[in-house]
């Protein structure tokens, strides 16, 4: 199934300067291997050494924080909007 | 979709830079002074780098005393190239010592840093703004932007239309109307955006993906966040060149609470002021509280939370630096504690009634933790305290409202005067009663 993830300046030399892809996987962690696949290296910028999604990052699925779904076993679903966000200063 | 860059203008004033590049909070990772805000290996924050060395052997009191009224008079300090930044009159605000304030909480030297009467918006973000948009224009951005729970947008509109900047200002709609007003009158592109704080620092995420535009909390926020620094220079100096022992500051997404620390810290390390270690305590609303609660549940990290509180300059419930705030504050043995809206509102009324300070409800939130402290024994007496009030009572109106009284109405005769002065004393005799029983 497919979904679009809106990709942050900081990671688009990796999706060749792409603001927006489409990708496939069942729930986020799913989302992060087959990024991996389409755009080796992404995935160990995104997760730390244990495989944690890193504490800068946030990962938001049709506009809410995967924090308060099911963290990165939120599930996906065709035509869904994952959009990855480092985090922000205060305003 | 195509990555817009922005034009690059060529300087046109004297460089004198005293920093060197940016560096990752985390991973240590340098990078050169562009318009980026995070690592490209870890997403960690970048910061400024300085030449400490350079600036031990040119800055003294003396040659900070004899610039200008404002933060500039700490420009060596601050991630500027140029030697005639935006300079609107910002910062050198009063320190002013509370005295009936402090007698009331029953503590002996308390002092007031009063940015509520901040130039030229009335709030301490004139001084991110400045420090901001002075190096958007040395980066040339030709356009300027921010996401904002008010106060941002009101001190980015204004400083961005004297410096002839575009801007294009983003908000959550449900805003309290003295800060959509006094963005709007500046002309900047006001977007109310249906969603919270966090909402809406999201979408400008996504915007600054894809328009090259200066965000002065986003792309330029390693400049935009020095600036809060001069928070901590102006109390230092105002204190006769010596470090407070306590400091008591609102937080929202922790920048400013960590930067005043930085600029203590800095000053130590060239040799203004003598070490001292000063504890750090921090102010949260009960309905956007992350940080307190982690530093009440002894966590090491912050679990965010959808805000619902009056006080809407601090509802940030994802706060980009909470982690260094809560470091902060165990490290100097401080506290972060919250209170409810009602105590918000007291904390104005008491801030107003004792010193003559109307702040907005992010002050409110600081004097009724200071309270807090205070009956919890968690501040010493005798210590040397500094509140940090960031933020003018006359834009969040609507939270006081109901709560202030009403003017005695009476016709133009004396009699109506003696007779509505004869019932205002009984009634404030009356108050005075129910308050001290």
């Amino acid at each position: 199934m497919s979904v679009k993830v809106l990709i942050p300046t900081p990671l688009q030399k990796f999706t060749r300067d792409q603001a927006s892809i489409e990708c496939s996987g069942g729930s986020i962690t799913e989302l992060l291997d087959q990024l991996e696949q389409d755009f080796p290296g992404i995935k160990a910028r995104l997760c730390d050494e244990q495989g944690n999604l890193r504490r800068f990052i946030n990962f938001y699925v049709n506009s809410e924080d995967i924090r308060f779904l099911d963290g990165p076993n939120t599930a996906l679903n065709a035509g869904d909007e994952v959009s990855i966000v480092p985090a922000v200063a205060g305003g | 979709m195509t990555q817009a860059t922005p034009q690059t203008l060529a300087p046109t004033c004297a460089r004198t830079a005293t920093f060197t590049g940016l560096k990752c909070k985390e991973c240590g990772a340098e990078y050169e002074a562009k318009a980026i805000h995070v690592c490209e290996e870890c997403f960690g924050p970048l910061e400024v780098v300085y030449d400490y060395d350079a600036l031990r052997q040119t800055v003294t009191r003396a040659s900070i005393q004899a610039g200008p009224n404002s933060i500039w008079r700490y420009r060596p300090f601050l991630p500027v190239e140029t030697d005639t930044p935006i300079d609107v009159g910002t910062g050198m605000t009063p320190l002013l010592q509370a005295n009936r304030l402090a007698r009331r909480l029953g503590i002996k030297k308390l002092y007031i840093k009063n940015d509520a009467v901040n130039m030229p918006t009335l709030s301490f973000k004139d001084r991110v703004v400045s420090v901001a948009l002075t190096r958007a224009k040395e980066l040339g951005f030709s356009t300027v932007s921010c996401a904002s729970t008010g106060n941002l947008a009101n001190s980015t509109a204004a400083i961005a239309a004297h410096a002839g900047l575009e801007c294009c200002v983003f908000i959550p709609s449900d805003l309290e109307a003295g800060k959509v007003l006094g963005t709007l009158i500046y002309s900047p592109t006001l977007m109310a955006v249906h969603g919270n704080y966090d909402q809406v620092n999201r979408l400008c995420s996504e915007v600054a993906n894809t328009h090259g535009w200066g965000f002065v909390n986003i792309n330029l926020r390693p400049y935009y966040s020095e600036g809060s620094k001069t928070l901590g220079y102006e109390v230092a100096e105002q204190l006769g060149w010596e470090l407070p022992d306590h400091v008591v500051a609102p937080l929202a997404s922790g920048s400013l609470f960590t930067k005043i620390y930085k600029g203590f810290q800095e000053f130590v390390k060239v040799g203004l002021v003598a070490d001292k270690s000063v504890r750090f305590s921090g102010a949260q609303a009960e309905g956007c509280s992350p940080i307190a609660q982690a530093f009440r549940e002894n966590r090491d990290f912050i679990s965010p939370v959808k805000p619902n509180t009056i006080a809407k300059s601090l509802a940030i419930g994802n706060p980009a630096d909470g982690v260094y705030a809560l470091d902060l504050a165990h490290k100097t043995n401080g506290n972060i504690e919250s209170v409810n809206d009602q105590e918000i509102i007291a904390g104005i009324k008491l801030l107003a009634e004792t010193e003559g300070i109307f702040t907005e409800t992010a002050g409110g939130t600081t004097i009724a933790v200071l309270k807090k402290l205070v009956e919890a024994g968690k501040i010493n007496p005798d210590e040397t305290t500094v509140v940090y009030i960031t933020g003018n009572g006359l834009k969040t109106q609507e939270a006081v409202q109901g709560y202030v009284g009403e003017p005695l109405t009476i016709e133009p005769k004396l009699e109506a005067f003696e007779r509505a002065w004869e019932r205002a004393q009984t009634l404030e005799r009356l108050e005075w009663q129910q308050v001290s029983v």
